[in-house]
Parts: C-alpha cells; structure tokens; sequence
C-alpha cells in the first residue's frame, strides 16, 4: 500500500507570525519546521504501509525557498521519499491554487491513499485537503480519530459536534486526520541519519503541467492589518486582572 | 443596512441541521448576515424532512428552501457540493454563499470551490457591505481584511458567534426539491454508523477551551479550581506533568509531548511554569491565558494574556464574576 502524506513547513509556531507588508501575506522567511498537525499523518501512514505489509510513504510538500528542513523531520520518522514544489511563482498562492499544486504533484505517486492535517497550524483555512480530493477525483473523508485499511477500503472513524461516525470509503481515497488519531513517534538517530540520504525531488510548477491553472481561483487583494498583534500583554495583578480575562474572553466570543 | 444598499442580489445559506433535527444555531447567524448584505436570501438544505425547515428559516428572512434530500448515507460533502453546482450550471446563479464553519460545511465549500474553479474565503469573523471579509489571524489578536475578485458565487465560510441572530418576521420559505447528480466515485464515503457521546464536558483534546493547572495551585484540592472554570467555559481541564507525576489528577489530564497534544481555540494556563515538555502540547492553541507569579516563567513569553499574578486570588475573581454573568 502506499500512501501520500501532504506536509506542511511553517515557521515555528512558537515565534510570534507577521505579514509582509506589501503583499500582506505571512511572510514564511527563515528556518521553517514540519507542522506539528502533519506529524499524526506522517505517524499513521507510516503504521498503515507497515501493517499492510509492502509499500512506502511519500510526502508532498509545497514551499518557498526549496525548504526541506520539515521534510527531512517527516523522512526521519520513516517516510521513504519527498515531491517538493518550489517556485516563486507560488508565493501568496491561496488553497485552491495550492490544492492543484499537489494534486499534480500526489498524482506522480498514484497512491492508494492520500492523508492530511484536518488544517494546518500557521493558516487554518482548512479547505485544501477536500479541495484537492476534488482535482483528483477521489472520495474523501475528513476529521478523522482512527482510521482502518483491508486494502480496498478505508474505515474511518470521523469526529462529529455530538460524537463520532463509522465511516467507510473505496480506494483510492483522501482523509484528513486529527491530533487524536495517534501518537507521533520521534525520529531515532538512526532515523535522523537515514533521512539525509533520502531522495527529495524538486519540482518547478511548470514540470507538473499545471501552469496556466495556477493563481486563477482566487485572488485576495485589500489585506489589512485592522488591529496589530498584542504580543504577549503582560499584567501585572493589582486586584482586577481578573476583569482584563473576562474581556478577552469576551472579544474572542467565548463568553 | 437597508437591502437597497445591499452589495448582493441574490445570497444563499448552507442551513446545516444537528443531531437532535434542529437547524444548528448559526443558521440563524448566518441568514441575519445573509440579510444585510444581499436583496434575496435563500437556503439549501439537506437531509430526511428538511422540507420541514422551511417555516425556522423563513423567520430569518429565507424566502426559498432548496432541499437536496436524503443523502443515502453519503457524507454530506460532495452531494451537497454537486447540488449546488448544478444549480449554478442551470443558471441559477447567487452572488453569495454562506457556510458555517463546521466538520461538514467546511467540507461542502471545499468541494464547491474545486468544482467551480473559485477562491474560497474561511473563519470568517466579519463581513461587510461591500463584500470585504474580516479574519482572525495570529490568535486572533490580529483582523485581516480580505475580498474576493474572483468570480462570482463568493464563498464564504464563517465561524459560528461571528454575527448576533436577528429574526425578520418573514413567513415560511417556499421548498424547492434539488438534484444531487451522480458525482461518481468522489461520492464513495458513507456513514455506516453514528455515534452520539453522552458527556458533560467536552474532551480535552477536542474542547475548544481547555483550562490547565500546574504546580503553582499549591496542592491537589485546588485543582477543583481548574475544573469549576473548565465547566464556566463549557471546556475541558487538563495538567502539567509535574501535578500528574505528583499524583494530584490522572494521566488522562497531562497535557504535554508525553499526554495530550491540544489545540483549542483558548488555552488556559493556571500555574503553570511552562516547560518545553509542556509548551510543545499547547503552543498550537490559537489563544493562550496565563496567570503565573513569576514574571520570568517562560509561559508568559508565549502567552496573549499574561498576567503576572497569583492564581489563588485571581482565579476566584474570574469564577465570580463568570458566575455573575
């Protein structure tokens, strides 16, 4: 069975994000990770091929600056391989742009099944995963706790407002999965060693044939920062911090 | 605004109903929206006796119900999807579609947005006359404006609260039945089964809040602290490794690289120091409160709302004045 993990690179969601202020998209410079939200499909993919017995994990990835350096983490934890587009063509692309990119991309690798992060951790738009299930033609299933494989089906068990529902699916087919459906392992020195040596091909948009189809879904113009980020707003208690809670709270509409 | 202003002719709403039969309750949100913004606002809905939404959604100024129907078990996103496109290719065209930001309406806008080669615009929080989209980015303590160029339908989808519901006296909406075509093998996920959990709070690493208690609550009775105030945010309690290794609340509570890995939409941290081990199992919440007395604790660095305080005084402070609410 093999399996494509979609990956994403993100600056570490640790150091406080910015837009870049012409473009007004998120400036993705520097030193970029493996998003913690992809670690759960690279880990069940990675326990799906071994439970079936034969086949490889392939990630595709899409980022600037031919970054590999979230692809050699997934590679580490036993990913076979890795299909990196970089082009700067891609630069502020939007999900569906970036849906087609690995759409052809995941097709060099004919996979039986297709796994994602429900959404990733720097952009949250979420739609990608189905988007790209629609390019290509297949069935999807989103949300999953814990997924299941006899080969010719996918069982699935999908999270819901009210609990959960058995799902099942025909492959090939994509499913994206949560922090739920099982603990990541961590890369071994050995793993981290293998890693380096693993081939990680880079690709051009105009080697996948998609060329006059990239950035003609969408286009987001007029990004303004409204309000800048408040980093870190440290109080100090003098009897009423309680009230600077309550209307945070009250401007994220928790309460 | 008044619907002469009003930047779309024609909107529609993804009217999602919940488990009990009810329509969810940003379909309500979504239609006070949908009237502010557009002249003509109708519905698609989906499911067995959706028809019956008819006389709820005409309340919010629906005046037409498109009813896709039963599904067959299909999981709702490429029936629903396929629905709306064939609408769409026939010619019925709207300006606008609002989807709420759920499991299945996120999905939905996905699979339309591929099919009809358009931008597609999520976790909305605001949108305006003009069509301009506003987003919450960085935690939320920043709001981008967006607006798509693309061609029309938008689609937008939002999250649930964004809007206060406002119903329009209207009467009940007219039905019409739509066909889902037969979307080939894409339309193979089906629901074999559902399973509705019985629960009093949600789960940890699925609550949109997660309120956690470390070191600094002193001893294990005060961590009844942390669960009164989970249940005031209709969230989840959790707990540093140090508190769980001390045995003051089972494993199931550890948030951490050795527990649970959590990504609520708020994170509240309640005396805890903020370990790495910690750190990396929440720093994924996209807003993170914490209350600590030593201005040097490194959860503070990360933190949107750090207050440098003692959490035996100020979290009662909190649970009163939620409770005064």
């Amino acid at each position: 069975m093999n399996v494509v993990v979609c990956v994403k690179q993100i600056p570490d969601p640790a150091s406080p994000g910015r837009l870049d202020p012409t473009s007004h998209t998120l400036v993705r410079e520097g030193k970029l990770i493996l998003d913690d939200s992809d670690a759960y499909g690279v880990e069940m993919a990675l326990q799906l091929v071994d439970k079936a017995g034969g086949g490889e994990v392939t990630l595709v990835s899409m980022a600037p600056n031919s970054e590999v350096s979230g692809l050699r983490t997934a590679l580490a934890m036993g990913a076979a391989k890795a299909i990196l587009v970089s082009d700067d063509a891609l630069k502020g692309a939007d999900a569906l742009t970036t849906a087609k990119v690995l759409a052809a991309a995941i097709k060099r690798a004919n996979p039986d099944l297709v796994l994602a992060a429900t959404e990733s951790t720097d952009g949250y738009t979420g739609t990608t995963p189905v988007q790209i299930a629609e390019l290509m033609g297949l069935p999807s299933i989103t949300f999953a706790k814990s997924i299941t494989t006899d080969g010719t089906t996918v069982q699935v068990e999908r999270q819901t407002e009210e609990g959960y529902d058995e799902v099942e699916c025909p492959l090939p087919a994509l499913v994206t999965v949560t922090a739920g459906v099982v603990e990541p392992r961590y890369p071994s020195f050995k793993g981290i060693m293998a890693a380096k040596g693993k081939p990680v091909e880079e690709m051009k948009v105009s080697e996948l044939g998609i060329e006059g189809d990239v950035n003609v879904g969408q286009e987001i113009t007029d990004v303004t920062a409204a309000e800048e980020r408040q980093a870190g707003e440290i109080v100090t208690d003098e009897g009423d911090a309680h009230e600077k809670i309550v209307a945070f709270l009250e401007k994220l509409k928790v309460i | 605004m008044s619907p002469e202003n009003a930047s779309f002719d024609k909107v529609w709403v993804l009217a999602e109903a919940s488990a009990d039969g009810k329509l969810t309750s940003i379909t309500g949100e979504l239609l006070t929206k949908a009237r502010e913004v557009g002249t003509t606002v109708e519905a698609v809905v989906w499911g067995e006796g959706a028809e019956g939404f008819a006389a709820d959604l005409g309340k919010f100024g629906a005046t037409k119900v498109y009813n896709v129907g039963d599904l067959g078990g299909s999981l709702p996103g490429v029936p629903v999807a396929s629905a709306i496109a064939a609408q769409i290719a026939a010619g019925n065209k709207p300006d606008a579609i609002l989807f709420p930001q759920s499991y299945d309406g996120r999905d939905i806008a996905g699979r339309l947005s591929a099919k009809l080669n358009l931008g597609v615009l999520t976790n909305l929080v605001g949108l305006d006359a003009e069509g301009s989209s506003e987003h919450a980015i960085f935690g939320g303590a920043t709001i981008v404006k967006a607006k798509l160029t693309t061609e029309t339908p938008y689609l937008f989808v939002v999250r649930a609260k964004s809007f206060a519901p406002e119903e329009s006296g209207g009467g009940a909406a007219t039905v019409e039945a739509i066909e889902a075509p037969d979307a080939g093998a894409t339309n193979g996920a089906k629901i074999k089964q559902k399973h509705v959990e019985e629960r009093t709070g949600p789960k940890l690493d699925e609550a949109a809040v997660v309120v956690s208690g470390g070191r600094g609550l002193g001893e294990a009775k005060n961590f009844e602290m942390v669960e009164e105030l989970a249940k005031l945010l209709k969230g989840a309690p959790g707990a540093s490794r140090a508190i769980v290794d001390a045995g003051w609340v089972p494993y199931a509570y550890q948030v951490g690289q050795t527990g649970k890995t959590v990504k609520p939409t708020i994170y509240l941290a309640l005396g805890i120091s903020g370990a790495t081990q910690h750190m990396v199992g929440m720093k994924g919440a996209k807003n993170i409160i914490a209350i600590n007395k030593d201005e040097e604790a490194p959860i503070l660095s990360i933190a949107d709302l750090g207050i440098v305080g003692d959490v035996h005084k100020v979290v009662p402070k909190l649970i009163e004045a939620l409770k005064a609410r």
